[in-house]
Parts: C-alpha cells; sequence; structure tokens
C-alpha cells in the first residue's frame, strides 16, 4: 500500500506558529506518511540556519497568551516584553518535556520530512540560498500544488 | 496475557507529544517482526495518540495499562 501523504504550508515565523508545521510533520512521518513542508512568507524564518532555537513570541495583540499578571496592549508593547514572554514560553516548554523547535526541525529531517523553501518570498525578503539550512529545496506554488493535488492532508498554518 | 515477553523498553515518562510517538516509531523500527515494545509515557494524551499510530502503521498494541499518571504500552511490531 502507497504511503498516505500530507503537505504543510508553514506561514508564521513565530514560536507559537513554528510548532504546529513540526509537530504534525514529524508525527505524519512516523506514521508511515510522506510529508512536505513548504515555507513560505515568514515561516522561512524557521530554517534559516541557526534560526530555529532564536524565534520569538510577542505579547502584543495576543490576549490568550498566559502571563503572571495580566498586561495591557500598550505594556506589552513596551521593550523587552517581547524577550519576556518569550522565555516565559520556552521555560513552560521545557518544563513539560515538549521538543524545541530546533530539535523537532531535526527530527522533522532525520525522518525523511521534504523541506521546500519558496523562493519567491526568499528574493523578496532578501533571503539567500545560502541562508537556508541544508537540505532544503528551492521551489514555487506549482512545486507545492503538485504534491498537494496527490495528497490526502493539506495545511496551511 | 500477564507475561508478555519484552524485547526493548522506551522510557517516555516526562515527554510530550510528539515525542512519545517519535521515541516510538524510533524504537519499533529499531526491532524485527514480531518483538514487542514496552514504553511508558506520562502524556495522559499518548493513551489515544498510541492507539491512533498503531492503527495507522499497521503494528499492534498487546496490553495498555494505567496506573498513578504512568501509561504502559506493549506494542508488538507487525511488519
Amino acid at each position: 500500500m502507497a504511503n498516505k501523504k500530507m503537505t504543510i504550508i508553514a506561514s508564521k515565523g513565530s514560536l507559537d506558529m513554528a510548532y504546529p508545521p513540526l509537530i504534525l510533520a514529524t508525527t505524519g512521518a512516523a506514521m508511515d506518511m510522506d510529508v512536505t513542508i513548504f515555507f513560505t512568507f515568514f515561516g522561512l524564518d524557521i530554517i534559516k540556519k541557526g534560526n530555529a532555537d532564536s524565534l520569538k513570541i510577542s505579547p502584543l495583540g495576543n490576549p490568550a497568551l498566559p502571563m503572571p499578571v495580566p498586561i495591557p496592549s500598550l505594556v506589552a508593547a513596551l521593550p523587552g516584553m517581547e524577550a519576556v514572554a518569550t522565555g516565559m514560553m520556552k521555560t513552560m516548554f521545557k518544563k513539560h518535556g515538549v521538543a524545541t523547535i530546533g530539535q523537532l526541525l531535526a527530527l522533522a529531517q532525520e525522518s525523511g520530512v521534504k523541506l521546500i523553501a519558496c523562493q519567491m518570498t526568499m528574493d523578496v525578503m532578501g533571503v539567500k540560498q545560502s541562508d537556508i539550512i541544508d537540505g532544503v529545496e528551492f521551489a514555487g506554488a506549482a512545486a507545492w500544488m503538485d504534491i498537494a493535488a496527490e495528497s490526502q492532508v493539506n495545511l496551511f498554518i | 496475557m500477564s507475561d508478555i515477553k519484552v524485547d526493548q523498553v522506551l522510557d517516555a515518562k516526562g515527554m510530550s507529544c510528539p515525542l512519545p510517538i517519535l521515541k516510538t516509531k524510533k524504537a519499533v523500527d529499531a526491532l524485527s517482526k514480531d518483538q514487542v515494545l514496552k514504553v511508558e509515557t506520562t502524556d495522559a494524551g499518548s493513551k489515544n495518540d498510541m492507539a491512533s499510530w498503531a492503527k495507522r502503521t499497521g503494528n499492534e498494541i498487546l496490553k495498555m495499562e494505567e496506573g498513578s499518571g504512568t501509561f504502559t504500552f506493549y506494542i508488538k511490531k507487525t511488519t
């Protein structure tokens, strides 16, 4: 029986939004699926060299973010608040035995997840192919469409 | 069913989703057909996750034990 297939478009580059694509991709691979992640726009930040574990989360405009004390939006906008929120989130993840983004990315590559970087957004944002981690292919919408048309699961995140 | 012969043990206690599944997959891949992996987890979601994983990969959960926040799975590699 041919493996089921899944594609995921990873379009966000914040710490919280980097998790779902990588969790689902590694899990899909562990469940014998052929998985492709297409990194576009801010999702490219996940696969920039040395950047996976430097992603941040912003408390601004994110009322659901658990903070020790409720903070008004104007305070959330202050310098340093992003670092506070990011540090807090990472501590919570670590405490609960959650893998880091870097670990999940390595596990994804190890388990054969195909990584594609969107060449167009790289050009727009001035990202060079040499800025991206090894093992990533470079392509555009048609490449994703080709794989997506044969996949049972396609997600935009 | 109480005396299952275990070939390999995986301690996934303290790990959160998706690590118990990823580690289980890796450990099962390293086994031969019909060998049994014992996996211990503390992730409450792993009870359903492990069943879904086994169903999808065709491996068999011979037994699942639950006790004081720990889940123990006995998984037989079927291929």
